[in-house]
């Protein structure tokens, strides 16, 4: 059943669960089909293409009603980049989510393999605890967590700090759920030869259990990278000063109590979004086959 | 990752370590809090360093990156690890949070008596007196004043030159040049507003301290404690602001990008609001051709202003340690100054609290300035037991009557309860 | 299953070998246990403790204050007219009408996609970006595409001869505006899932259907709809608790992040987040993200139980 499941063969298999139809009606329904997602689509990039343009807009132009700059200028790139603190925003978030990201990939595959390959008293319990706090809403724990950064057991505070910004979301309870379930897939008969050949019980996971679950661990690395880098709510309690705020609490902040620099706002926007959009169609197959793989599994 | 951790935390305490031997060479620091607003923290950049320059064994470390709307959080974030601010700027407003906290001491009596304080300062500082003790100073107070587009009243066939100078004029040139698109007299058509009423900004200060005096009443009673504007002439006093966006259709803060931008933008015609705004306008529209004039005196002929300042305090942190508690107030007692008083309303526009400087005759004589610092004479501060709470009530009271279709008085009578409400539960705590 | 593989080896051998299993079991598990102890056990504990607490953390001392707290919260609720009321009110809302409006159009758009070959991968895309765009960013494109006189909408409105519309500037359309947002921007999750869930519907049913004469409509409800019962109800379960925590949305599209006008968009993570971080009663706001959980856990359980049941 593992096998069936792995990401490269989710949708190919594309004879499968077509409806089929009367060979008339089939191509009404297909012209139709097309004419219809062709709008969804549109609808889908609209919003992208305002925010370029807008990126592009010189000032005097954005409360004008034009859809696209008269006169097209870098400006707003320039005084974004330059006169603002987005370049160390970009690198918070990159450092934010990289921290977490490997964290997550190699704690939740190491805790994954365990609940899936190993018998001792306690997991059940275990196993039941780590996926109770699935239950909890992230949004009762931030009063909590804010104070225990503000006044944490190692160093002074964790307010203004990467690992401040980070902590909550250094393992996953999902990510383990999920490995489990893929390492499940793992042959013992492996393990066991392994064993034999005295290979260690951290080499089984590291040179055994890891390679046969790169796809998983790629996609749960990929929409941690993705959590991570679009968080909002914990990164704006968590940091004061702007050279600590990430791209999403950065952003936010443009906007004062009486100034809505809106061709800052998109420009920002635009150099946010754009290098994921870049980096979701390059693993576009990682990425849907991977969350189709959270639907069928989880 | 463990390991990592603990190599981390070996590395932070010798860090640790070494700026303690690093300072023991009779080097105070002392840390200072104000909200991120351009000029306020160039000009306190300059204040430190004279500071630093005339007391070499302290330094000022300036915190100023926190945006306004999170500003209190991030006080809060830093209260229970013990770190933060030792001195700390808070609007005037928000003093009695903060006192309720404990989380400010009050000004030593050494320098900062109780004469001394009635003597040099405005009078709108003098009554900030809070459960018996001064608990902040300011370096500079502000009022509000009459801001007006000289472009568009001469549009409009107005003398450039002669702004309102009564309530009824006020209306007259509102209505007179605002424009809209095509023949439709409504709000979403307008291209050029006459008044903007926008009580998120500072119309609920001229409501709340102006215009219900201007029409006879009276917005607290004299304690401060009980609500006194759900009257008639409260009502009243509503009921004329309301009707710029109502009946007028002169503007409103939903169009154009919001009130003040849009008088900043040049597209607003009369807009009232603090001297602080001449500096945004400087640096976001110099060529604007406007003037600022005093408020319009109110159908009793009255002039009234509403005044407000940020005001420095020295927090509990401070007073934990004597060497940083006396850095603290040397630095407090510098940067309020007159002449720390001057350089700041050269810089950010704001008057100074010390009233000789305040009475500079430049400053009155000043064509832009000289409005606000008529208008300190007449000012008043409300007392604030939440300011944002309290500003909330009269946004929803006004967002009510314009997007809910409410009666002005019943609107302002729901806000009156749910403003007493607020003042109750907080004298409430304290007894 | 490790057990009879050994089974060949010396007792010694199996015993040594089951004991080292379960202490580098143990090892590995460390620190996720440490992790999960402190970071989101104790926290769940503390924040129920903090609901007891008149908990204000500019203050020396935070009093103990039992259930005044949650009898707050009653009285709130229970008032003609609160903000929390509001909270409460919209985010049931943006519950019930986001969620099955964004679901149907998922299966709609899934189904759709699963006719096509010919640039299927391209749509797929399309419809997945975003998705995967910051949520703060793209508000804030929202916002501006809303504004009055200069925002996209209202010039395709003057363009096609069709009145301006207020758009987040007025309660009656700023939760619908808000929730478009939402919903446009997570469709994509829930079309991949579905589109998922239809592959795995083998084509066998599909053509018995068809022998026997069935129509579009039936094969849809009678094979279609209970085939993917297990997609609608990961998804029915995960949006559900997703609307319901609310909260960077509404902050990047209303004023100075209020929630309003008139508390029209406000939620109940908003709500918590102002009464903590800007008015410092985090007892209170404990208590508030107490019942939130509350209302999670009821939810999931309920849709778990009825869903399964119903479709089975």
């Amino acid at each position: 059943m593992a096998q069936s499941l792995t990401p490269s063969n989710i949708f190919k298999d594309q004879d499968r669960g077509r409806s089929v139809g009367k060979a008339g009606e089939d191509w009404k329904y297909k012209f139709f089909s097309y004419l219809l997602l062709t709008v969804i689509a549109f609808t889908m990039i609209v919003p992208f293409m305002w925010m370029l343009s807008t990126s592009i807009k010189p000032e005097t132009e954005i409360l004008r009603r034009n859809i696209f700059p008269v006169e097209p200028t870098l400006d707003n790139y320039h005084e974004v980049i330059n006169r603002t603190d987005l370049p160390l925003w970009y690198k918070n978030s990159f450092i934010v989510a990289v921290i977490s990201t490997v964290s997550v990939a190699f704690f939740d595959a190491l805790a994954g393999f365990v609940f899936a390959k190993y018998e001792f008293p306690g997991k059940r319990p275990i196993f039941i605890i780590f996926l109770t706090s699935l239950m909890v809403p992230t949004e009762m724990l931030l009063i909590p967590w804010f104070i225990m950064s503000s006044n944490p057991p190692i160093g002074g505070t964790w307010v203004d700090t990467y690992w401040g910004i980070a902590f909550p979301g250094v393992i996953t309870a999902a990510g383990i759920f999920l490995m489990r379930q893929f390492m499940q897939g793992v042959p013992d008969e492996l393990l066991d030869a392994g064993r034999i050949d005295g290979v260690s019980e951290f080499g089984l996971f590291w040179r055994v259990a890891v390679p046969l679950s790169l796809p998983a661990i790629g996609a749960l690395c990929i929409f941690n990278f993705l959590g991570n880098w679009n968080a909002f709510i914990w990164p704006l309690i968590a940091t004061t000063r702007s050279e600590m705020f990430t791209l999403p609490v950065g952003i936010q902040q443009f906007s004062s109590e009486a100034d809505t620099p809106w061709n800052l706002i998109m420009t920002g926007a635009s150099l946010s979004v754009v290098p994921l959009l870049l980096v979701v169609m390059i693993f576009q197959r990682y990425i849907i086959e991977g969350i189709a793989l959270t639907g069928l599994k989880g | 990752m463990r390991r990592l951790l603990a190599v981390l935390a070996v590395l932070v305490i010798l860090f640790a370590l070494g700026a303690v031997a690093g300072a023991q060479d009779d080097m105070v620091e002392i840390e200072y809090w104000q909200y991120n607003f351009g000029a306020r923290v160039d000009a306190m950049n300059m204040l430190i360093e004279q500071f630093e320059a005339e007391n070499p064994g302290i330094k000022v470390v300036h915190n100023s990156d926190i945006p306004y709307a999170n500003f209190r959080d991030e006080l809060a974030a830093s209260a229970p690890a013990g770190v933060g601010p030792d001195v700390v700027t808070l609007f005037y407003g928000w003093i009695p949070a903060f006192v309720d906290a404990g989380y400010l001491v009050p000004l030593p009596d050494d320098p900062f008596s109780e004469e001394f304080i009635l003597e040099t300062f405005s009078p709108m500082v003098a009554n900030s007196k809070f459960e018996g003790s001064y608990w902040a100073i300011p370096t500079a107070v502000r009022s509000l004043a009459l801001f007006w587009n000289k472009d568009i009243f001469a549009d409009a066939g107005l003398d450039p030159e002669s702004p309102p100078a009564n309530l009824d004029d006020f209306v007259a040139a509102a209505v007179a040049t605002t424009v809209y698109d095509g023949d439709m007299k409504d709000i979403l058509s307008i291209t050029r507003q006459g008044h903007a009423p926008a009580l998120a900004s500072q119309d609920h200060h001229w409501f709340r301290e102006v215009l219900i005096r201007q029409y006879g009443g009276a917005p607290y009673s004299d304690d401060g404690r009980t609500v006194t504007y759900n009257s008639e002439e409260g009502c009243a006093a509503f009921s004329w602001l309301a009707a710029f966006e109502t009946e007028l259709m002169t503007g409103s803060n939903d169009i154009l990008d919001g009130s003040t931008n849009a008088f900043v933008n040049g597209e607003t015609a009369l807009h009232v609001d603090g001297s602080f705004r001449v500096g945004t306008i400087a640096r976001n529209n110099p060529d604007l051709n406007y003037g600022v004039a005093e408020l319009p005196v109110g159908p009793n002929g009255e002039r009234h202003t509403f005044g407000s300042y940020w005001t420095h305090g020295i927090t509990r942190r401070a007073n934990d340690d004597p060497a940083r508690l006396d850095a603290a107030v040397k630095f407090l007692q510098f940067i309020t100054t007159p002449e720390a008083g001057t350089l700041w309303v050269n810089n950010v526009g704001e008057l100074p609290a010390q009233a000789t400087a305040a009475a500079d005759e430049g400053l009155q004589a000043d064509p832009i300035l000289g409005a606000f610092s008529a208008g300190l004479a007449y000012s008043h501060a409300t007392f604030f037991v939440d300011e944002s709470a309290q500003r909330q009530v009269l946004i929803d009271a006004f967002d009510n009557i314009r997007l809910g279709g409410m009666d002005p008085c019943e609107a302002l009578d729901e806000a009156a309860a749910a403003e007493q409400e607020l003042i109750d539960a907080f004298w409430a705590d304290r007894e | 299953m490790g057990r009879k593989a050994n089974a060949a080896g010396s007792p010694r051998f199996r015993w040594t070998l089951a004991r080292k299993k379960i202490v580098w079991a143990y090892i590995f598990l460390a620190i996720p246990i440490v992790f999960f102890a402190y970071i989101r056990i104790y926290p769940t504990f503390f924040a129920f403790q903090m609901s007891l607490h008149d908990y204000n953390p500019l203050a020396v001392e935070q009093p103990y204050v039992g259930l005044e707290n949650y009898e707050k919260v009653v009285e709130e609720l229970s008032k003609k007219k609160s903000v929390t009321k509001s909270a409460f009110r919209n985010t049931i809302s943006y519950v019930v009408f986001g969620v099955p409006i964004q679901l149907c159009l998922a299966l709609a758009i899934a189904m759709m996609l699963n006719e096509i070959r010919f640039m299927s991968t391209l749509y797929r895309i399309l419809f997945f970006l975003p998705f995967v765009t910051s949520t703060i960013a793209i508000a804030w494109v929202f916002r501006m595409l809303y504004q009055p006189r200069f925002g996209l909408f209202n010039v395709i409105l003057q363009f096609l001869s069709l009145p301006q519309q207020p758009f987040l500037t007025r309660p009656q359309q700023a939760l619908p505006s808000i929730l478009a947002l939402v919903i446009w921007q997570g469709m994509g999750f829930a079309v991949i899932i579905f589109l998922a869930g239809l592959k795995q519907i083998p084509r066998t049913y599909y053509e018995a259907a068809e022998v026997d004469g069935a129509s579009r409509w039936h094969t849809f409800r009678f094979i279609t709809m209970p085939l993917l019962n297990p997609s609608i109800v990961y998804l029915l379960v995960l949006q559900t608790i997703s609307f319901l925590r609310m909260f960077a949305p509404v902050v990047a599209m209303t004023e100075q992040g209020r929630g309003g006008p008139l508390d029209s968009t406000t939620t109940v993570v908003l709500r918590v987040y102002r009464e903590a971080f800007q008015s410092f009663n985090m007892g209170y706001a404990s208590s508030l993200t107490v019942v939130l959980f509350a209302m999670i856990l009821g939810v999931t359980i309920i849709q778990l139980s009825v869903t399964s049941r119903r479709i089975n």
